[in-house]
C-alpha cells in the first residue's frame, strides 16, 4: 500500500500538464470573448469544413502510404540477423535525431521548382515537376517525418512473433506465401494499430510541414489552430473549439480501430 | 516386419563447427512408437527437426518411403509436429487451429468443403476429449487442454509420422501420466507412427515399440525398451536408464566375470578372454543376504525409505552401490549380497567407462577402486557363486 505514494509525483504531473490543459481546452471552446457560456465557437467552424477534410484525407493518405512503405521495411527488418537488425534500425531512427524544422527545410529545397529534384529531372532531360506548395508536397513531408514511427512498432511486434509458430504453419502445410497471410501479418496487425496511431495523430495536427512545405494555400488544422492563438487571426476560443472537435475525431477514429483490432491486441499479450 | 518409412544415413548436423549430429544411421517403421531419448544437447530434437524438415542434415541423406527428401521443405512433407511448446496460433480459437492444415491444403487431390473440415474437426475433439471447447480461446486454456489441441492440430491432417518434441515436459506428473496412456492409446488407434523425444526414460520405456538412446550427437543403443533396460551396451545407456550399479569387471571366459576379485556366474558371451569389462548390476537385482551367505560383504551407509522398497547405500571397500530392497536393514550393519548370473550385464569397455555408476559421494575411494586394486576378499568362498 506504501507503494501509492511513489505515484504521487505523476499524479501531480498528469495533473498539472495533462488533465489542466485539457480542461482549459474545454473552457475556453465553450466561452465567449467576455467568458460567457455559448456554443458560438463551434457554430463558427463551420466555414472550414474544408479544413477539417483536408487535414484528415491528407492524413490518411500519408498513413497508408507509411504503411505500405513501412510493413515491408519492418517485415525484411525482422529477417535479418541480429547485428544488422541494430544497425538498420540505428539508420532509420539517425534522421530522427536531427532537427524537425531542419530535416523539412531540407525538403523545401529538394521540392522547390528550382530544387535539387528538378535540377536532376532536367539534367536527365526530363522535364520539371511542380510539387512544392502542393498537397502531394505536404504528404511526401509527413511521410518523410513520421515512417519511423510505423517502421519500429510493426518491427517490434513482427520480430517478437514465436518462431515456433511459423514452423507449426509450415509443419501443418503452408507455403511462405500463406504463412504470411494466415499467421504472421494477423499477429502483426496490432503494431500496425500502433503505428497508425503514431502516424495519424501527428499527421493530422502538423501544422509545420503543411507551412513550409504547402505553402499558404493548404492550410491544414494545425495551421488554423495555430493562427487562432498566434497569429493575425487570434482567438483563443475558437482555436480551443477546433482542437477539441480534431480531439474528438480522433479520439473516435482511434476507438473504432481498437475496437475491430481487439483480436490483435489479445495475440500481443500472449 | 513392418516396412519401413524414414531412414536417416550418415546424418551429421553441424552448427558453427559445433558437431550436434555425428553420423547417425536410423531406421523407422510404418506404425512403430519410437522414441528418441537422451539428456539435453544429444542431438535427438535435431534428428526430429531433420525428419521434419525444419533443418537440412550438414551431411548425409533422409529418406521417406524410400524417396530422398533432404529439399523437401515441411510444409510438403506428410509429418506433422506437436511443438515442446505447442505453437498453438493464439489469434484463432481451438476450432480454427485444428482447421488451420485442413483449410489449407489439399487433400487427396482435393480441397476439403465446410462439412468435411467441420466433422474431421470434431472427430479430432473428439478423440481428444475436447468437445464443447471449440470456441474457447487456445490462451485460455490449461497446459494439459492446450496440450491436446496440438495433438489434435497434427492428427487431422492424417500424417503418415507425428513428430513430438518432448509434448509433456511441460505438464505436472500426474498429467503426464494420463497424457502417456492417452498418446499410446491415440498411436494404437490411429496405426500413425510416432517419433518422440523425451529426455525422461520412464515415459520412453512404458510408451515405446523402439527406443533409441542418444548422447554427443551419437546413438548409443537401439532397442526395444527391455533390451535397452537388460542389456545396455555401456555404461551411458546403463545408467541413464534407471538407476546402475557400474563397476570395473575382467571377463574371464563366457560366463564367468571377475568383480572386486570374486568371480560371478553370469549369461554374457563373446568377450575376449580377460577382458577388461564394465559390469552393470541393477538396484533391484540384488539380494541381501546373511553375511556367511553373501559373495561380497559391505557396510550400509545409508538408508532412505522409498514407500515401496528401501534405498540402500552399501559400501563395498569404499565403492558404493545403490540396494533396493523390501528389507530394512540398519545403517553400519554389515550385510551379505547375493547377485543371479541373469542380474549381471557385461559390457564392453567405452568412453563412458568410469563415469557413473558409483554412488560414492568420495571421488578419492572411487579413485582407489577403478585402479582395480583389490585385496582379495576373504568371506566369500569361491563356490558360492556357481550356487545361484
Amino acid at each position: 500500500m506504501k507503494l501509492k505514494y511513489l505515484s504521487a509525483p505523476y499524479i501531480v504531473w498528469m495533473a498539472l500538464f495533462v488533465v489542466a490543459p485539457v480542461i482549459i481546452v474545454v473552457v475556453y471552446a465553450f466561452t465567449s470573448a467576455a467568458g460567457e457560456f455559448t456554443f458560438d465557437n463551434f457554430a463558427k467552424m463551420g466555414g472550414y469544413v474544408s479544413v477539417f477534410s483536408r487535414s484528415f484525407l491528407l492524413a490518411i493518405i500519408s498513413t497508408a502510404i507509411c504503411i505500405i512503405i513501412g510493413y515491408p521495411v519492418a517485415y525484411i527488418l525482422s529477417k535479418e540477423r541480429a547485428r544488422q537488425q541494430r544497425i538498420l534500425i540505428m539508420l532509420i531512427m539517425l534522421p530522427m535525431w536531427m532537427n524537425f524544422l531542419l530535416r523539412t527545410y531540407a525538403w523545401m529545397s529538394i521540392l522547390e521548382n528550382t530544387g535539387l529534384l528538378n535540377r536532376l529531372l532536367t539534367l536527365l532531360g526530363l522535364p520539371a515537376v511542380n510539387i512544392i506548395n502542393t498537397p502531394t508536397a505536404i504528404v511526401i513531408g509527413m511521410v518523410y517525418n513520421f515512417l519511423p514511427f510505423m517502421i519500429l512498432p510493426i518491427y517490434s511486434v513482427i520480430v517478437k512473433i514465436d518462431r515456433s509458430l511459423i514452423e507449426a504453419a509450415q509443419d501443418l502445410g503452408a507455403n511462405a506465401v500463406t504463412v504470411f497471410r494466415r499467421v504472421i501479418f494477423p499477429l502483426s496487425l496490432p503494431g500496425v494499430f500502433s503505428g497508425i496511431t503514431m502516424v495519424f495523430v501527428p499527421a493530422v495536427s502538423t501544422f509545420v510541414i503543411s507551412q513550409l512545405l504547402g505553402g499558404g494555400a493548404n492550410m491544414l488544422l494545425g495551421d488554423l489552430i495555430e493562427m487562432q492563438f498566434l497569429g493575425a487571426a487570434y482567438n483563443p476560443h475558437l482555436g480551443s473549439a477546433i482542437a477539441l472537435v480534431m480531439m474528438v475525431i480522433v479520439m473516435i477514429c482511434m476507438w473504432l480501430m481498437n475496437k475491430f483490432g481487439a483480436g490483435g491486441e489479445e495475440a500481443v499479450m500472449l | 516386419m513392418a516396412k519401413e518409412l524414414i531412414r536417416l544415413r550418415d546424418c551429421t548436423m553441424v552448427f558453427d563447427d559445433d558437431v550436434v549430429l555425428n553420423k547417425i544411421n536410423l531406421s523407422i517403421k510404418d506404425n512403430e512408437f519410437l522414441t528418441l531419448l537422451g539428456p539435453s544437447g544429444c542431438g535427438k530434437t535435431t534428428t526430429l527437426r531433420i525428419i521434419g524438415g525444419f533443418v537440412k542434415p550438414t551431411s548425409g541423406d533422409v529418406f521417406f518411403n524410400g524417396v530422398r527428401i533432404n529439399d523437401v521443405p515441411p510444409h510438403k512433407r506428410t509429418v506433422n509436429t506437436v511443438f515442446q511448446k505447442y505453437a498453438l496460433f493464439p489469434h484463432l480459437d481451438v476450432y480454427e487451429n485444428i482447421a488451420f492444415g485442413l483449410r489449407i491444403n489439399r487433400h487427396e487431390g482435393r480441397r476439403l468443403s465446410k462439412d468435411e473440415i467441420h466433422s474431421r474437426v470434431m472427430e479430432m475433439l473428439e478423440i481428444v476429449s475436447l468437445k464443447g471447447f471449440e470456441h474457447r480461446d487456445v490462451t485460455s486454456l490449461s497446459g494439459g487442454q492446450q496440450q491436446r489441441v496440438a495433438i489434435a492440430r497434427a492428427l487431422v491432417n492424417r500424417p503418415k509420422v507425428l513428430l513430438l518434441d518432448e509434448p509433456l515436459g511441460a505438464l505436472d506428473l500426474r498429467l503426464r501420466k494420463d497424457m502417456q496412456i492417452e498418446l499410446k492409446r491415440i498411436q494404437e488407434a490411429t496405426g500413425i507412427t510416432f517419433v518422440y523425444v523425451t529426455h525422461d526414460q520412464e515415459e520412453a520405456l512404458s510408451m515405446s515399440d523402439t527406443v533409441v538412446v542418444m548422447d554427443g550427437g551419437v546413438i548409443q543403443q537401439i532397442g526395444t525398451p527391455e533390451d535397452i533396460y537388460n542389456e545396455p551396451v555401456n555404461a551411458f545407456v546403463a545408467d541413464f536408464i534407471g538407476e546402475s550399479n557400474i563397476v570395473d569387471g575382467i571377463m574371464i571366459e563366457d560366463g564367468v566375470v571377475e568383480i572386486f576379485g570374486k568371480k560371478f556366474a553370469c549369461l554374457d558371451a563373446g568377450f575376449a578372454p580377460n577382458e577388461p569389462v564394465d559390469v552393470v548390476i541393477r538396484p533391484e537385482d540384488v539380494d541381501i543376504v546373511d553375511i556367511k551367505d553373501g559373495m561380497l560383504t559391505g557396510t550400509v551407509t545409508n538408508v532412505t525409505f522409498k514407500g515401496v522398497h528401501y534405498d540402500v547405500i552399501v559400501d563395498f571397500k569404499g565403492f558404493k552401490w545403490l540396494i533396493q530392497t523390501t528389507d530394512y536393514c540398519p545403517v553400519n550393519s554389515r550385510i551379505g549380497i547375493k547377485i543371479d548370473p541373469d542380474g549381471i550385464h557385461v559390457m564392453h569397455k567405452s568412453q563412458y567407462s568410469g563415469m557413473f555408476g558409483d554412488y560414492s559421494s568420495y571421488s578419492a575411494e572411487y579413485e582407489e577402486i577403478s585402479d582395480a586394486e583389490l585385496e582379495p576378499e576373504e568371506t566369500v568362498s569361491e563356490d558360492k557363486l556357481y550356487e545361484a
